[in-house]
């Protein structure tokens, strides 16, 4: 078996070396790609779309219809992720463990015992594999959280003009929460952001952008040209181009968000949404 | 004689992907792979591709260690082969 993953990855791996021989060399500038296509991007981006950033402007504009899809296949990965993990909670929970906040000791109590009150300031529900929490690593990770954020959404906004965008803004926004889940508890990250709002935020983000896209087509342009959307935004076809784009971006962002952790919840507790990392 | 900055990044490149797939355990391997990534990130900053660069810093080395890492604590540590 291992003889033969060997042979299969070193007949693949000669097989794309040889042919990526045949690609032009970096920064080529009488390939195929940067005759006509680079520099008609280059020249017509700021008159076309308003947008500084060409990276963002092929991406959600020229190339928007790929970029729809690309969100669609994240949202799909937390349905696959859902689908093939997700368990449902049995009635009779196996042993669980409390820790009497007082005096620090640690119960165990059996299948079918009597467990203490949901809300009890008294016992604090633990992992069954405890790690000791630490007041450092809660308090840093409660300072940090908040520049994360501000800083996920900051990219998200000014995507139009350096780097950055719905993609990296929802990954930053989403892993703000899994700190949070892994600093805190999976049960109180889960309180605050729970696995039915992971679902809706995702698929809303999903038909935020394919709703840009077909408000144009309503508006009488090709689906995902958001020049049509010039008289809703009351601006020139560049700037409504321009305000397109963000809107887009928005939506990538919330379906991103909402995939990671949804991922992450499912993932660290084996799907049955109860103890994490 | 001084090495281009690239060139080290590619041969550490190299190194560490073969370190990922070799290292028994797969908490190692988790966090050798995220080294990897931001390494190919650092990759991508130093061609000039900033976008490719932020996202391979978020979602390579980021979450999807995270992910590993949340995988690992669900299965043994050591590999069998």
């Amino acid at each position: 078996m291992k003889i033969t993953g060997l042979v299969t990855v070193i007949i693949c791996g000669a097989l794309l070396i040889f042919y990526a021989m045949d690609f032009p060399d970096f920064g080529d500038g009488t390939s195929p790609a940067s005759t006509y296509l680079s520099p008609y991007f280059i020249e017509h981006t700021i008159e076309d779309a308003n947008v500084p950033n060409i990276v963002t402007t092929v991406l959600a504009d020229y190339r928007g219809y790929d970029t729809m899809y690309e969100t669609t296949v994240v949202f799909t990965a937390g349905l696959a992720c859902f689908f093939l993990l997700r368990r449902k909670e049995s009635q009779n929970p196996p042993a669980r463990f409390y820790r009497h906040t007082p005096t620090g000791i640690t119960l165990r109590i059996e299948e079918g015992g009597k467990l203490p009150a949901e809300g009890s300031k008294v016992f604090m529900r633990i992992d069954s594999l405890w790690a000791p929490d630490s007041l450092i690593i809660k308090n840093t990770c409660r300072l940090v959280i908040a520049f994360i954020q501000l800083f996920a959404l900051y990219v998200v906004a000014h995507g139009h003009h350096s780097p950055g965008g719905g993609f990296q803004g929802g990954v930053l926004l989403g892993s703000s929460i899994i700190l949070f889940a892994i600093s805190n508890d999976l049960r109180r990250s889960i309180k605050r952001f729970n696995e039915k709002t992971s679902a809706i935020l995702g698929a809303l983000g999903v038909l935020l952008y394919a709703g840009t896209g077909f408000l144009c087509l309503l508006l009488g342009a090709h689906f995902l040209n958001y020049k049509a959307l010039a008289p809703i935004f009351r601006s020139t076809a560049a700037m409504a181009r321009s305000h397109g784009i963000l809107c887009v971006e928005i939506g990538v962002a919330f379906a991103v968000m909402a995939v990671m952790i949804w991922i992450y919840y499912n993932l660290s507790s084996a799907g049955k949404h109860d103890e994490g990392l | 004689m001084s090495l281009p900055i690239d060139m080290i990044i590619l041969s550490l490149v190299v190194v560490s992907g073969i370190a990922a797939i070799s290292v028994k355990d797969l908490l190692g391997a988790a966090i050798v792979f995220s080294a990897y990534s931001f390494l190919m990130c650092l990759s991508w900053a130093v061609m000039g591709a900033v976008d490719v660069a932020f996202t391979e810093a978020t979602v390579g080395a980021g979450v999807s260690t995270v992910f590993c890492v949340a995988a690992v604590f669900h299965t043994t540590r050591r590999t069998k082969d």
